[in-house]
């Protein structure tokens, strides 16, 4: 069986894998880090985005032999070791951009590889089409598009804290 | 200690206290949960729509590796395996039941939709299994198929099942033909509509799972599972599927990733790793791929209709007729026969004064994936129905369209309001969230902003939508009068713990709705714990007593109204004791958020006073009151609750391509009181996403032969976040008057109100253009033909 090494959120890991295990099966089924979702297998709902070497990437569409020496970081990976979450997870709370939960984690890592493509900040037009890897039957996305932009705005300096969603 | 320190009580948009473990990736779904030793399950589906299975080899499967058990029907035919069990029993006009054929777990003798289970392999991965089910040989001699209720009811149409003579599941109706008769021989003008209201796939984002564990030690089964009521998954499936003593089935719905009701029903795959679990002594893993999803989920709506309005001169209406056809699919799911009925036309009332209606409804089977509740269930389509009859009939009589509504409305002061079709309103004003929702959408402003449109080449109009619906389901006599085979009360614990803090254990189930926040806040204001010290348990058969789940919009209104009568049984005992504390007569005794008071004086004690003494009783009433502060209520709610409210939709249509563009929404509903004003406003954005969905993209589309065509995400049009635009989300409250919470329930009002708007925009849109309807969903392709000309016959 073929040999793959690569870091996930910081932790060096060889793994022995089938030829055919995707990303997303080595991250769940052999590393255990269950909050990268599968949501279709059709790579068109986003749940399983995570960041591979800063980029977005969706975990179902890259073979887990393709990520030899690749620095992954997974959802879990995201808040500082004291807990203190990213202002991007922060912001979805604040903004109640979650509901079930399920593309979260996946919205989370696309959110956050956009508002860093877009140093300069976000158009809520960009917002909504920078989500288009990204299905939520939830919320209708209306939350989502708010947190970004406040995410953005702590993330890029416009502001040193997140501003309070309206009560 | 307990120290209120900022409010979080009733009214409180609270942060929720599940979100940390959702945006940490410490969520725990089904499929997230790994048992020791546990295998996995792939299942064989049926890849024709109907067919005779003629043989079934399984040899060369078992042979492959890794492969502990290949099952196909007769295996559990043979270990006594009952069928899945339809919950809700329709009867016909004739006061004969309805058809019930059998439905087996796993196919037996034939397969009747695509995606029809044919057989289970288990492995030691799920790759093995999957590989070894394409071993499997099958032979199918594929019979016509009858894809749609069309088709099924055609005479010489194929026998689906054996127990239903023209695939007909049953014929049913409600309300008085001879009146109606009369109201219409008398009628100044009849309005007639048709209307299709389309198939939809509820496509929650975590797609179904279960897991399956069987201790041969003990005898105890234990079923993880996607679910939305995981007691009634283990009544159901226990008493009726594998005969299991509940005592020995525990049935867990850990963190469910979306339900919209395709996750109420008891499907095959729990029954399937359930009783294998015992064959090959391991824990069994299924997880659907979202193929298997689109295949096997329940899917919602599909109605075909006629209806016609009966109109005096003034514009009064005189009576409503309906005659619809239900596709139920090739088996009943669980709630199925109750939608187009109990759901349906008792909600064709709406919002106006019908001195009469008549319904009559026809249940059909068809060779597709079975049909059953979906985000509303029956009060989308009669609101559909309801609220594009209304626009219709206003621009047939020459009436504005707002102002024809407002004349049939319901009058503020007519409640309790008793309609033609069994249903009692409590309480509404449908004229103070029609004059809401006016006023924030601008609706006098309009025409201005179709000019400037118009001026760049857009097509803009504007759409309303009045409605109600009926949440809460509801009381138990009522729904078992009715072919319910279940109460529907609710259950709530209320344990105080020593210390104060406590724990509640309820029914209803949380699958994206923030009950572990809301149920809490109901904890902080009643008996003054802050949130941070109330732990809210659910969706767990060995933990909580008992319940009825999670849909129709019942947890606050009836799961919360159990928790509202277990603390008042918590705050009635605290006297007692507080009383002998004190040295007071019980009736002297009062309590307010947390304190217990003799009246009049300044002693007081705390509810953690009161809980240390039950707990560590030295000095205590033994003899008169048990120790522990602990107490359960089951609640039976007494009618249904009648949310309702106005949406309006502004659409701009692109004449060059035909693409409906979302530029507004306002919804302006009365949920009765809030709780937590965040939590509604998403539950109204959510609602309203998949509202527009079901008007503008989404469609479950099987072709002739019965194959779904669009069974992916990539054919499957779901909204994505630049299909839709902001929601401006308000309420307006009336009141519940008959639970203690006043409360009447969100979670649905955002599909029911938003896909009428929706199209009555995009008629309004395209007026210039001699639509009278277009059917949902308003798709590029059907708006460019009629903009284009020469082919309007796709918008009738």
């Amino acid at each position: 069986m073929p040999q793959v090494s690569l870091t996930v959120n910081g932790t060096r890991h060889t793994v022995e894998v089938e030829a055919r295990t995707l990303l997303v099966e080595l991250l769940r089924e052999k590393l255990r880090l269950t909050g990268t979702h599968v949501g279709c297998d059709t790579s068109q709902c986003g749940a399983c985005v995570i960041h591979m070497g800063g980029d977005s990437v969706k975990a179902c569409t890259i073979l887990a032999v393709q990520c030899e020496g690749a620095s992954i970081t997974t959802i879990e990976g995201l808040a500082k070791p004291d807990g203190t979450l990213h202002p991007m997870q922060e912001a979805f709370r604040e903004y109640h951009a979650l509901q079930c939960g399920f593309c979260t984690p996946g919205m989370v890592m696309s959110a956050i590889d956009l508002v860093n493509k877009h140093p300069n900040g976000l158009t809520e037009q960009e917002i909504r089409e920078g989500l288009e890897g990204n299905l939520c039957r939830c919320t209708g996305y209306h939350n989502i598009v708010k947190a970004i932009a406040a995410a953005a705005d702590v993330m890029q300096g416009r502001r040193s804290e997140l501003a309070r969603a309206a009560e | 200690m307990n120290v209120v320190a900022p409010f979080e009580g009733i009214g409180a948009s609270v942060r929720r206290k599940e979100d940390l473990r959702f945006l940490s990736g410490r969520g725990q779904y089904t499929d997230d949960i790994n048992r020791p030793g546990q295998t996995h399950a792939w299942i064989l589906r049926s890849p024709h729509a109907h067919a005779a299975i003629q043989g079934l080899d399984t040899a060369a499967a078992k042979a492959m590796p890794g492969v502990l058990a290949v099952f196909v029907g007769a295996d559990m035919a043979a270990d006594n395996v009952g069928g899945i069990p339809c919950g809700w029993q329709i009867h016909n006009k004739d006061g004969s039941p309805m058809a019930e054929p059998p439905h087996p777990a796993l196919a037996i003798g034939k397969v009747r939709h695509v995606g029809d289970p044919v057989a289970v392999v288990i492995a030691e991965t799920k790759q093995q299994a999957r590989d070894a089910a394409e071993a499997i040989v099958v032979d199918y001699a594929p019979l016509p198929a009858a894809a749609t209720m069309e088709q099924a009811l055609k005479p010489g149409a194929p026998q689906i099942h054996d127990g239903a003579p023209g695939n007909l599941c049953y014929d049913w109706h409600i309300g008085d033909r001879a009146v109606l008769d009369a109201a219409f021989a008398k009628a100044h003008k009849v309005v007639s509509f048709e209307t299709t209201n389309n198939r939809l796939v509820p496509n929650a984002m975590e797609p179904r799972a279960a897991i399956g564990e069987y201790d041969a030690q003990s005898g105890d089964y234990t079923l993880y599972t996607t679910s939305q009521n995981p007691h009634v998954i283990r009544l159901l499936m226990g008493a009726f599927v594998l005969h299991i003593p509940e005592a020995k089935l525990r049935v867990v719905a850990p963190d469910v990733g979306g339900g919209f009701g395709s996750k109420i029903y008891h499907y095959a795959e729990e029954a399937i790793v359930t009783w294998a679990s015992a064959k090959v002594k391991r824990p069994i893993k299924w997880t659907a791929e979202r193929t298997e999803s689109f295949m096997s989920d329940a899917h919602g709506r599909d109605h075909v209709t006629k209806a016609e309005l009966a109109l005096d001169a003034q514009g009064k209406i005189l009576g409503l007729k309906v005659h619809t056809h239900a596709n139920m699919g090739a088996y009943l799911s669980t709630f199925a026969p109750c939608v187009p009925t109990y759901l349906y036309a008792t909600l064709l009332s709406g919002v106006y004064v019908m001195p009469v209606i008549y319904a009559e409804v026809k249940a059909v089977f068809t060779n597709t994936v079975p049909v059953d509740a979906y985000r509303g269930a029956g009060r989308p389509e009669a609101t559909y129905l309801l609220e594009r009859l209304m626009d219709v009939a206003a621009k047939e009589m020459g009436l504005d369209r707002v102002e024809f509504r407002r004349r049939n409305f319901i009058p503020v002061d007519a409640f309790p309001y008793q309609t033609p079709v069994a249903l009692q309103y409590d309480s509404g004003n449908y004229f103070a969230t029609l004059d809401a929702a006016l006023e924030t959408a601008d609706w006098k402003g309009f025409e201005a902003r179709r000019a400037a449109a118009a001026a760049k080449g857009k097509l803009r109009g504007i759409g309303i939508s009045t409605y109600l619906e009926a949440c809460g389901i509801a009381p138990s006599a009522v729904v078992g009068s009715l072919g319910a085979r279940a109460g529907l009360y609710e259950v709530g614990t209320i344990r105080v713990h020593p210390t104060g803090s406590v724990t509640v254990l309820t029914g209803a189930h949380s699958h994206g709705q923030g009950h572990e926040t809301t149920f809490a806040q109901l904890v902080a204001d009643r008996l003054g714990v802050p949130i941070a010290n109330v732990d809210v348990v659910h969706g767990d058969t060995a933990k909580v007593p008992f319940g009825m789940g999670t849909y129709g919009s019942r947890s606050l209104a009836v799961g919360g109204s159990a928790m509202v009568k277990a603390m008042d049984k918590i705050v009635a005992k605290g006297k007692r004791i507080a009383a002998h504390l004190m040295e007071a007569s019980v009736e002297d005794v009062e309590f307010d958020r947390g304190t217990f008071r003799v009246a009049g004086t300044d002693k007081t004690k705390s509810l953690t006073d009161i809980s240390l003494a039950a707990y560590v009783p030295h000095n205590y009433p033994i003899e008169e009151i048990e120790p522990g502060l602990e107490e359960t209520a089951f609640y039976d709610p007494k009618n249904f609750t009648y949310p309702g409210g106005c949406h309006i939709a502004e659409v701009e249509i692109d004449a060059e391509t035909g693409k409906v563009s979302m530029v507004n929404f306002t919804a302006v509903d009365d949920v009765g009181r809030v709780i937590n004003p965040m939590i509604v406003e998403g539950q109204v954005q959510g609602g309203v996403a998949q509202g527009i969905g079901q008007a503008l993209l989404e469609s479950a589309i099987y072709d002739d032969q019965g194959q779904l065509i669009s069974g992916s995400m990539m054919d499957y049009t779901m909204p994505r976040a630049d299909d839709l635009a902001p929601v401006s989300v308000a309420t307006h409250t009336t009141l519940c008057t008959h639970n203690p919470l006043g409360v009447k329930g969100c979670g649905e009002v955002g599909a029911i109100g938003s896909p009428p708007a929706v199209i009555n925009a995009v008629v309004d849109a395209l007026r210039d253009y001699g639509v009278r309807h277009i059917e949902m969903p308003a798709t590029p392709a059907k708006i460019w033909n009629i903009i284009h000309g020469g082919r309007r016959a796709a918008a009738e």
